[in-house]
C-alpha cells in the first residue's frame, strides 16, 4: 500500500467515524442530561410553568392522535397512488408529469407545507389549530414518501405472478387485491413505518399551523387543539430558564426511543421482505 | 416500467371504476403541489403591491414585526447563506469521504452494516439536532472560539452540516457504487494505486452523481428550519460574522408564526413571500440535482 493510499484510507475512516462518535457522545449526554427526570411521572404529568412538576403527557396523546390520523390520510391516498402509477398509468405526458411532481414535491421544505396548512386547512377550510388541521399537513408532507417507498415495494413483486393470475382468468383489480398487494405488504408496511418516523419528529410544520404550546389536557377528538411531543421539546427549549432545559432532555429521550423502535420494526419487516420470492 | 399486459377487455365493474379512483389518489399531490404555489404567489402579491418589489429586493433591513418597518430580504438571505455555508464546510468533505469508505475501502459485510446505520441517523428529527446545538455545541465552542454569543450562526451551521452528512454519503457512495467495476479494475491493471483509482477513476465518472449529492445538501441546508430557530437567533442582520446572532429565512417564518399574526396583514403576507423565495431556491436546486442524477443514470458505459 502506498503512503497516498494509507492516508486516503485513515481520511475517509475518520469521515465516517467522526460523526458517529460526535452523534453518541450527544446522546449519552442527553441520556445523562435527561436522567433526573425522566420517570413515570414525567409520562403522566401535563407541562407545567414549574419545571419539575411539567410532564409530556398532552404530548405524547397528541402525537399519537396524529400519527394515527395522519397515516388515516396518507396511507391509503399514497398507496392508491402508488397502485395508479405502478398498475395502471398509460405511459405519457400526464403520468410523466405526476411523476415529475412527485419528485418537487418530496424536496420541498417542511416549512413551505406549513404555510400551505395554515392558509389552506386552518383558514380557508376553517379546521381551526386542530388535530385535524395538523394531520392534514403531515399527510401532504409526508405523500411522496408514502408513494415512493409503495412503489417500490409494487415494483418488486415479479411479473410472472401477475401473468399467472391473469393466465387463471383474474382481472386486473383481483390480481391485485389478491397477488400482487399480500406479496407487497411488508415493502409497503417497511415504508408506513419509516414515514411515521418521520412525521412523530416533524416539528416546522406544526408549529406553523399554531400547535399550542400549553396544552393541559388530553385531546379527545380531532377537532381539538393540540401539542405533540416535537413542540413540547422545541418550547422548552426556547425558555430561558435552565431548569427546562432537563425537561427538553428528557422529552429528546424520549422521542428518539419512539424513532428508533419505528427504524427498528422498519428494518426487521424489510429483514422479512429480503426472504427471496420464486 | 414493466407490466404485464392486460388479460382482455377490461369489463368487470371494479375493473372500470377503481383505475379512476386510484387516478384521483394521484392527482392529490398535484393539488397539493398546485396549492402550495397558489398560497404563495396570491399572498406574495397582495404584499408586493401594497410595499412593492424593490423595498423587498432594493432595502438592507428586514423589521416588518417593529413600528419602523423595512422589507428587505437580505439580512434573513445573508443568514441562510451563512448557515448553509457552514452546514457544507461539514457535510461536503465528510461525507463524501464517509462514501469513499463505504463504496471502495469498506468490506460487503460493513457497508452491510453502516449504511443502515447512516440512514437511521439521516432521521433523527431536526429539533433534537436544534436541542445538540443550542445546549451542547454551543457551549464546546465558546471554550475555544472568543466572542461567541450564546445564539450564533456557527453552531447552528456545524449542527445542520452533522444532520445533512448522512444525506451527501449515502447519495455519493450510491454514485460511487454505480461506476462499474471494470473501471476499477483496468486502473489498477495499469498500475494505479487506489487513492489514483480513486480521484482519477472512479470519481470524475461517478461526478454528476456526487454533484447532485451536493446540490441536493444545498438545497436541504437551505430549507431546514429547527436547528436554526433554535440555536441561531432571531435577529436579521446583514453579516457574514458566524459568532453573532442572525435570522434565516426559515427561522423568521417559525418566529411569526409563534406570534399572533391576524391573517390579511403585511406581517402575515411577509412570511409567504419569504416563503415564496424559499420555494423558488429550493425547487430550483432540486430540479438542478434530478437533471444530474438523470445524466448519470442516462449513461452506458
Amino acid at each position: 500500500m502506498t503512503p497516498g493510499d494509507r492516508a486516503l484510507r485513515a481520511a475517509s475512516i475518520l469521515s465516517l467515524a467522526l460523526p458517529l462518535v460526535v452523534l453518541a457522545t450527544l446522546v449519552g449526554a442527553a441520556v445523562k442530561a435527561a436522567l433526573p427526570r425522566l420517570g413515570w411521572s414525567f409520562l403522566t404529568s401535563f407541562p407545567s410553568r414549574f419545571a419539575e412538576g411539567a410532564g409530556i403527557l398532552s404530548a405524547l396523546a397528541g402525537s399519537a392522535w396524529l400519527l394515527v390520523l395522519t397515516l388515516a390520510m396518507a396511507v391509503p391516498v399514497g398507496l392508491g397512488a402508488a397502485l395508479y402509477l405502478e398498475e395502471y398509468a398509460p405511459p405519457g405526458r400526464l403520468t410523466s408529469l405526476i411523476e415529475l411532481n412527485i419528485a418537487n414535491l418530496a424536496g420541498v421544505p417542511s416549512i413551505i407545507h406549513g404555510l400551505l396548512g395554515l392558509e389552506i386547512f386552518v383558514r380557508v377550510f376553517g379546521l381551526g389549530r386542530s388535530l385535524l388541521a395538523g394531520a392534514a399537513t403531515l399527510a401532504l408532507l409526508l405523500l411522496p414518501m408514502v408513494i415512493m417507498t409503495s412503489r417500490e415495494a409494487l415494483r418488486s413483486v415479479p411479473l410472472s405472478l401477475r401473468e399467472a393470475s391473469f393466465a387463471l382468468g383474474a382481472d386486473r383489480w383481483q390480481t391485485i387485491r389478491q397477488v400482487v398487494l399480500p406479496m407487497s405488504m411488508p415493502g409497503i408496511l417497511t415504508g408506513v413505518m419509516l414515514s411515521l418516523a418521520r412525521a412523530a419528529g416533524e416539528t416546522a410544520p406544526l408549529v406553523m399551523i399554531g400547535a399550542l404550546t400549553y396544552v393541559a389536557f388530553v385531546p379527545s377528538g380531532p377537532m381539538d387543539a393540540f401539542t405533540a411531543l416535537p413542540i413540547q421539546i422545541f418550547n422548552w427549549l426556547s425558555r430561558p430558564q435552565a431548569e427546562f432545559r432537563a425537561n427538553a432532555a428528557a422529552a429528546v429521550v424520549v422521542l428518539l426511543v419512539l424513532m428508533l423502535s419505528l427504524n427498528a420494526t422498519a428494518i426487521w419487516l424489510r429483514a422479512r421482505l429480503e426472504k427471496p420470492v420464486q | 416500467m414493466p407490466r404485464a399486459a392486460t388479460p382482455r377487455a377490461a369489463t368487470s365493474l371494479a375493473d372500470r371504476i377503481v383505475p379512476k379512483i386510484l387516478f384521483l389518489c394521484a392527482l392529490v399531490s398535484v393539488l397539493a403541489t398546485a396549492g402550495i404555489v397558489a398560497v404563495l404567489a396570491i399572498e406574495s402579491a397582495a404584499l408586493f403591491s401594497s410595499i412593492g418589489l424593490s423595498s423587498f429586493f432594493l432595502d438592507t433591513q428586514w423589521t416588518p414585526l417593529f413600528t419602523d418597518k423595512h422589507y428587505g430580504i437580505w439580512p434573513l438571505a445573508a443568514g441562510t447563506l451563512l448557515t448553509t455555508a457552514i452546514a457544507l464546510a461539514v457535510a461536503l468533505p465528510l461525507g463524501l469521504f464517509a462514501a469513499i469508505y463505504l463504496s471502495e475501502i469498506a468490506s460487503k459485510r460493513a457497508r452491510r452494516i453502516l449504511k443502515p446505520t447512516l440512514e437511521v441517523l439521516a432521521g433523527i428529527p431536526t429539533v433534537v439536532y436544534g436541542y445538540f446545538a443550542l445546549t451542547m455545541i454551543t457551549p464546546a465552542l465558546q471554550r475555544v472560539v472568543p466572542g461567541l454569543a450564546a445564539f450564533n450562526a456557527l453552531s447552528a451551521g456545524i449542527t445542520m452540516g452533522m444532520m445533512i452528512l448522512p444525506l451527501v454519503a449515502s447519495l455519493s457512495d450510491d454514485a460511487l457504487f454505480a461506476v462499474p467495476q471494470s473501471l476499477r479494475e483496468g486502473a489498477y491493471a495499469l498500475g494505479a494505486s487506489q487513492r489514483a483509482t480513486v480521484f482519477r477513476v472512479v470519481l470524475p465518472t461517478a461526478i454528476s452523481g456526487v454533484g447532485a449529492a451536493a446540490i441536493l445538501a444545498v438545497s436541504r441546508a437551505i430549507g431546514e428550519t429547527m436547528i436554526v430557530a433554535v440555536a441561531a437567533g432571531q435577529q436579521p442582520r446583514l453579516t457574514l460574522d458566524p459568532r453573532v446572532p442572525i435570522e434565516t429565512m426559515t427561522a423568521y417564518i417559525v418566529q411569526v408564526s409563534l406570534g399572533d399574526t391576524p391573517s390579511g396583514s403585511l406581517e402575515y403576507r411577509t412570511l409567504f413571500a419569504v416563503g415564496a423565495a424559499l420555494f423558488v431556491i429550493t425547487l430550483g436546486l432540486n430540479i438542478l440535482a434530478q437533471r444530474m442524477r438523470g445524466r448519470l443514470a442516462g449513461r452506458t458505459l
